[in-house]
């Protein structure tokens, strides 16, 4: 068996005569892949045969659904910053990926997707698993194709995976028809260097960044909004030069989470629909908002026409159809965020404002007082999601990836978690996707084995797809699984019962035996019903060197607040 | 802030790609804006395709959506003009039975009153063409039509604009970037 790196020099060195389907697993390789998510199926059989042939060089992972291979793919991506591979079979393979093709397009992960096609002479005819997957992916991918030659495999792989990672990221799809698959011809292998018409990252002008550090030396009340963009461009350290040396409050959007740490004294926390009290709040009372890499989601913002509209705006992002989608700008700086932010770091004064950050903690004390104590040190008998946030915390000393589902228990997480490492808040945000976690968590765990990874999940959200569990057992991907079960579809209880009268339509779950169910695919697993276990069971569990499952029943009808409910202004965030 | 809604033209540069079309289309589509005409070919430049659509937003969303397009990857440049800064046209065919051309004298003078060309005629049926602005082509159509008229089509609108597109300079600077 030759390695990797012969492998490298010899095509380089010289064309091969090989089929499509092994110019695939070789463009793979040549693009750095070591692992993919997938399921085989009629149409991409010739292509797994060669994955089996290379098997020493590129670990193909057999999930146990389509969805879960994206979702896997996509924590793959988040906690490594690499391109995520996932692949297909044609018809339902492909559409069962499409959920989490979608999930990647919102959230910037780079995802390349490669699906099997009919035979090219059977497009159009309705044939067996023939779907037109490359229109029922268009509005949901960065860029996608079809091959129909062997011949254009190799470059329509290296343009897939430029276009994934440049610029702002993205899933892209490359669907390969099976005639594609068997064909021989010269392969040989160019990385793409550039396409004509994409231009992925504009220049970042100097007058618009000195006119937003004008803006900023001058401002009496200054708050920053940070988002993904930092962590995608690896700007994390200009973002807290910045923070520091010109001392502004900041604040983050879900997925903007871990950039910088959350025991950092100029951290104010998040912002948005279950965001913190004081930056929310006081985004209507900031003289400047300094938004960066983030997209001023409806979640983010509420009520449009009652956000910020007493300050000066400022806008540092890589797109530039995110500039006034949504919130008009007075200064926008275009560009990637580790050039932007270190163009403006040049720029500030140092600076402090420790009365305005006074308002911040004045507002966390309100926060602290009404909320907080009561989901961290509760007093009432039933177990608080937030108690078990705080053990884990505690047991990791703030260093695990949290990968979190949707709900009550996600909001929770992004609230609670104490993060000291970037790429560490994994959660599915703009499209807010029940069943990401699990995959997710292996796909994180698989990139990222030296992390501890923890999957928190609502008893929702686990079970639509919790047969990845085989996929944990076979693959031994040391994930941990928390469920936190209310019995509810907890987020959507909620709404129910503060805006439909408590009618509860179709939230309540009648649950299995999730223990049992772990057990069965022998995984070790523990339930925890009283104060008294959990922290016991949250330390079994984070020094557990295998996967481990971990139910806490925890209170029933908990709500999570801070809430703006949907269409009010940020300012009326309500903490009850 | 009611903006007003106007026509607008917008003008797309892009490469020859099949999916393009859905991907543009889309666009439209999800902010539920109609597309009131869509005309797709060549460009001044070999291998640039150029699209003009026509229509009905506010400029604020047409500001939008053009950078929506654009950043499409296969976008080379997209923009967007009110009608008075372009200059454009539209055309169309009718269909008419022979006879009438010979029976209805007044048919030869809206032909030649209205600059119509006529394509073709034979025993059954003769085919005029017409270039103009939708007024005079709704006019001629309505003369028309108080004869009888078998077909009639008509174009979307083509438009070039006064302000130069520089899409060569454009492709030469993404070329060397
Ligand atoms: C695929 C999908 N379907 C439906 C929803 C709507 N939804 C949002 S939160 C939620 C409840 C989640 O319940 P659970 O997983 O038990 O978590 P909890 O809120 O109780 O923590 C639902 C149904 C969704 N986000 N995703």
């Amino acid at each position: 068996m030759k390695t990797q790196a012969a492998n490298k020099k010899e095509m380089t060195d010289k064309t091969l005569r090989i089929t499509g389907s092994e110019a695939i697993v070789r463009s793979l390789m040549a693009e750095g892949v070591d692992i993919l998510y997938g399921y085989p199926g009629g149409a991409i059989m010739p292509v797994y045969d060669e994955l089996f042939k290379f098997q020493d060089q590129i670990h193909h992972v057999l999930t146990r659904h389509e969805q879960g291979a994206a979702h896997a793919a996509q924590g793959y991506a988040r906690i490594s910053g690499k391109v995520g591979v996932a692949m297909a079979t044609s018809g339902p393979g492909a559409t069962n990926l499409i959920t989490g093709i979608a999930d990647a397009q919102i959230d910037s992960t780079p995802l390349v997707c490669i699906t099997g096609q009919v035979f090219s002479h059977l497009l159009g005819s309705d044939a067996f698993q023939e779907t037109d997957i490359v229109g029922i992916s268009t509005p949901v991918t960065k860029w996608n194709c079809q091959v129909t030659k062997a011949e254009d495999i190799p470059a329509a792989i290296a343009k897939a995976f430029y276009i994934a990672r440049s610029g702002r990221p993205g899933p892209v799809l490359v669907d390969i028809t099976k005639d594609a698959q068997v064909t021989e011809f010269d392969f040989n292998y160019k990385k793409c260097e550039g396409v004509r018409s994409y231009n992925p990252i504009p220049k970042t002008s100097q007058d618009a960044v000195n006119a937003a550090a004008a803006l900023i030396n001058n401002a009496k009340k200054p708050m920053i909004v940070w988002g993904q963009g930092v962590i995608l461009g690896e700007a994390e350290a200009e973002l807290k030069e910045v923070i520091e040396k010109a001392g502004i409050p900041a604040a983050w959007t879900i997925l903007g989470a871990s950039a910088l740490s959350t025991s950092h004294p100029l951290n104010i926390g998040m912002v948005g629909m279950h965001g913190n009290y004081a930056p929310n709040k006081l985004t209507n009372e900031c003289d400047v908002l300094i938004a960066i890499g983030m997209r001023f989601d409806d979640r983010v913002t509420g009520r449009l026409d009652a956000y910020a509209k007493q300050a000066k705006i400022i806008h540092f992002d890589i797109d530039p159809a995110e500039i006034d989608k949504n919130v008009k700008t007075d200064v926008a700086v275009l560009g990637n965020s580790k050039e932007s932010l270190a163009m403006l770091v040049e720029a500030l004064n140092e600076n402090s404002h420790e009365s305005w950050l006074q308002e911040f903690k004045d507002l966390y004390a309100i926060e602290f007082d009404k909320v907080i104590k009561g989901d961290l040190h509760p007093t009432k008998e039933g177990l608080t999601m937030g108690e078990v946030l705080k053990q884990i915390n505690i047991e990791t000393e703030g260093n695990a990836a949290i990968v979190s589902d949707v709900g009550q228990h996600q909001m929770i997480a992004c609230r609670y978690a104490d993060f000291n490492v970037t790429k560490s808040n994994i959660t599915s945000g703009g499209l807010g996707t029940m069943g990401f976690a699990l995959p997710a968590a292996i796909g994180a765990k698989m990139a990222a084995p030296e992390r501890e990874v923890v999957a928190i999940i609502g008893d929702g959200g686990y079970q639509m797809n919790i047969q990845e569990l085989g996929t944990i057992f076979q693959q031994k991907a040391a994930v941990k699984i928390v469920v936190l079960n209310n019995e509810f579809l907890g987020m959507v209880r909620q709404w129910q019962q503060l805006f439909f009268d408590k009618r509860y339509a179709s939230t309540e779950m009648t649950n299995p035996n999730f223990v049992a169910i772990a057990e069965g695919y022998y995984i070790k697993a523990r339930k925890v019903t009283k104060r008294e276990e959990l922290a016991e069971a949250v330390k079994e569990m984070i020094q557990s060197k295998e996967s481990y499952f971990l139910e806490v029943c925890v209170e029933k009808e908990d709500n999570v607040f801070p809430m703006i409910p949907s269409g009010a202004s940020v300012s009326d965030v309500r903490l009850s | 802030m009611n903006e007003d809604i106007k026509s607008f033209t917008i003008s797309i540069y892009t490469e020859n790609n099949i999916g393009l079309l859905n991907r543009i289309s889309a666009i439209f589509q999800r902010r539920h804006i109609n597309i009131e005409s869509l005309t797709t070919s060549q460009s001044e430049i070999d291998g640039v395709n150029r699209f003009v659509i026509v229509v009905n937003m506010t400029e604020t969303n047409a500001n939008k959506i053009v950078k929506q397009i654009e950043k499409q990857v296969e976008t080379i440049r997209a923009y967007y003009h009110t009608e008075e800064e372009t200059i454009f046209t539209e055309s169309c065919m009718f269909k008419i039975k022979s006879d009438l051309l010979f029976n209805e004298p007044q048919i030869q003078n809206i032909i030649k009153d209205s600059n119509t060309t006529i394509v073709t005629v034979n025993k059954e049926f003769f085919v005029l063409e017409k270039s103009g602005r939708r007024n005079e082509i709704e006019s001629l159509r309505r003369d028309l039509n108080a004869f009888g008229i078998m077909q009639f089509v008509r174009s979307g609108r083509i438009a070039v604009t006064k302000e130069e597109m520089k899409i060569t300079e454009l492709l030469t600077e993404f070329n060397n970037q």
